[in-house]
């Protein structure tokens, strides 16, 4: 129904946009990783493997990666810890007042993610509202400096930042499961326990896949709360970039651990888009 | 009938999940009113002096300022290759159509480092250099996912019989776009807007990369943390909730009115 002129319009400008400011960018930084920089500090356009190979055999890039793939399961795993049940109670037990905790568990998400990170550091820190409470209830007669500045803080803060992320998946999945299931489980006998485990959250699956993705590629990138919280042994994967792009000054290393970054996330959603139609009910 | 149970823990569970999400806000929120400082318990000789010093903080207000001009103009390039990317991807068929959809979402799951660097090194080579204008074209390429996903949404609840019925009345496919795509689509795109606003207004991962002289709010934010914390910035940080707030009941009232009045009155 809709004309040649009508479709192109639709599509040219944005598929130019996109080509230009996504799709270049990404082929740039493709390119930068085989490319080197000289002592000069100018960029080499010849082509090597030499950064992939820096990065395979020089062991702080891929341990730095796996502690950043470690904090993010981390992330992950509390996220969902506490985003299931909570969606749970609120798709199955919440009543009336649904929305109105739907609406209070989205509030937070409009809290700068910068001024929630600072505000934990405020929460953590050797003077921080944590310890002094601590101390002035006689909890503990001096502050307790392994709060602030440690993976802990990292892990906290991303979870309490990632927690709203997880529950929206989840819960929109727990919505879309047929009340008439839940009650023909019930009416068959089942118990609760079996209603759950063998009705409910199979069919919440492909939102658990989809909240988990979200929260372990988002933390698994993130550079600024293992800078502000993380002190030397919080430092992640994006914090070396940051500094290759920075000081240390070789965007083509920098590139290529990016690329490298942008390779898992690929993969990462890929395959929970392949589990999530698996899973999905239809 | 209950299918399900409900042990008590489940209620006790959601209740420590909102005291969670919800401290380090009322934490923020009270410290800007705490005379000595950040840090400290019990907060006391609560004040005003934090606002009193923020209201003349020029730094703060022209970075400020500088997000809302971002945020602004962002927010209309989302929309205006958003909007058609979304109508594109719901009617139209052309080669590389599944590789455009990825690219076009990719920002939305992609940590901003990437998508910050990839852009830095456009601009280098383009020898652009960094200014407020290269953080609008960095937000604007990001939040163009948000713009379709929401107007993409919006499409798939749109009748397109009545589209159909104005093409063969003998409107014209501009006349048709604006008189019966456009009001269709009115809530999607408000929603739309409203969170491409605010997510620019929030945004740093992208900004970090592509900042020129001229701070942005959570620029000139990372900046003063760098240096030392002062309850200047529980107090700002308070004063955007407050708005964000706002926005979320407008959003809300828009939202319930519209979905009272009948879908079927043109």
């Amino acid at each position: 129904m809709f004309s040649r002129a009508y479709r192109a319009a639709i599509t040219v400008p944005p598929l130019v946009w996109v080509s230009v400011f996504l799709f270049v960018p990404y082929l740039l930084m493709f390119c930068y990783s085989f490319w080197s920089v000289s002592d000069s500090g100018a960029i080499i356009h010849s082509w090597n493997l030499d950064n992939y190979h820096e990065l395979l055999t020089k062991p702080v890039y891929w341990q730095t990666l796996l502690r950043s793939m470690w904090i993010a399961a981390r992330v992950t795993f509390f996220s969902m810890l506490l985003g299931y049940p909570l969606a749970y109670f609120l798709s199955f037990h919440a009543g009336g007042k649904k929305d109105l905790y739907y609406q209070l568990v989205i509030i937070p998400l409009w809290v700068s993610y910068l001024v929630r990170a600072y505000a934990w550091k405020t929460i953590l820190g050797t003077d921080g509202v944590l310890n002094t409470s601590l101390q002035y209830l006689h909890l503990a007669s001096h502050p307790l400096d392994f709060l602030l500045y440690s993976p802990f803080a990292v892990v906290l803060t991303l979870t309490h930042i990632y927690t709203p992320f997880t529950f929206l998946p989840i819960y929109a999945s727990l919505e879309h499961i047929p009340r008439n299931l839940v009650e023909a489980s019930h009416d068959l006998g089942a118990t609760p326990q079996q209603t759950f485990w063998r009705i409910i959250f199979p069919l919440s699956i492909p939102g658990v896949l989809a909240g988990a993705t979200f929260a372990f590629v988002l933390s698994l990138g993130d550079f600024l709360a293992p800078l502000l919280l993380g002190g030397p042994s919080g430092i992640m994967i994006s914090n070396i970039v940051v500094s290759l792009f920075g000081a240390a000054y070789n965007w083509p290393l920098g590139a290529a651990i990016s690329l490298c970054m942008l390779a898992l996330v690929l993969v990462l959603i890929l395959f929970s888009e392949r589990l999530e139609k698996k899973w999905s009910f239809s | 009938m209950k299918a399900t149970h409900n042990p008590r823990w489940l209620t006790f569970h959601a209740l420590l999940v909102f005291a969670f999400l919800y401290l380090p806000i009322a934490v923020l929120v009270l410290y800007s009113f705490n005379g000595p400082g950040v840090g400290g318990f019990p907060p006391r000789d609560l004040t005003l002096n934090w606002y009193r010093i923020l209201f003349n903080d020029a730094p703060i207000w022209d970075s400020v300022l500088n997000s809302l001009l971002v945020a602004t103009v962002a927010m209309l390039i989302a929309l205006l290759f958003g909007t058609p990317a979304a109508l594109a991807l719901d009617r139209a068929q052309f080669p590389g159509k599944a590789l455009f959809r990825r690219l076009v979402l990719l920002p939305l799951i992609l940590p901003g480092i990437i998508t910050g660097l990839s852009l830095l090194m456009l601009f280098r080579i383009a020898k652009v250099n960094s200014s407020l204008v290269t953080i609008i074209l960095g937000h604007g390429t990001a939040l163009i996912s948000v713009a379709t996903t929401e107007v993409f949404a919006g499409l798939q609840k749109l009748n397109r019989a009545q589209e159909e019925a104005s093409l063969d009345l003998g409107a014209t496919y501009w006349q048709t776009f604006w008189r019966i795509t456009v009001p269709n689509l009115k809530l999607s795109i408000i929603g739309a807007a409203l969170l491409i606003f605010t997510l620019s207004m929030d945004e740093i991962a992208v900004s970090f990369f592509l900042i020129g002289r001229d701070n942005t709010l959570p620029l000139e934010i990372w900046g003063r943390l760098r240096r030392g914390i002062t309850p200047e910035i529980n107090a700002i940080s308070t004063i955007i909730f407050m708005f964000s707030l706002i926005a979320i009941v407008v959003w809300y009232r828009l939202r319930t009115r519209a979905e009272a009045t009948p879908e079927s009155s043109i």
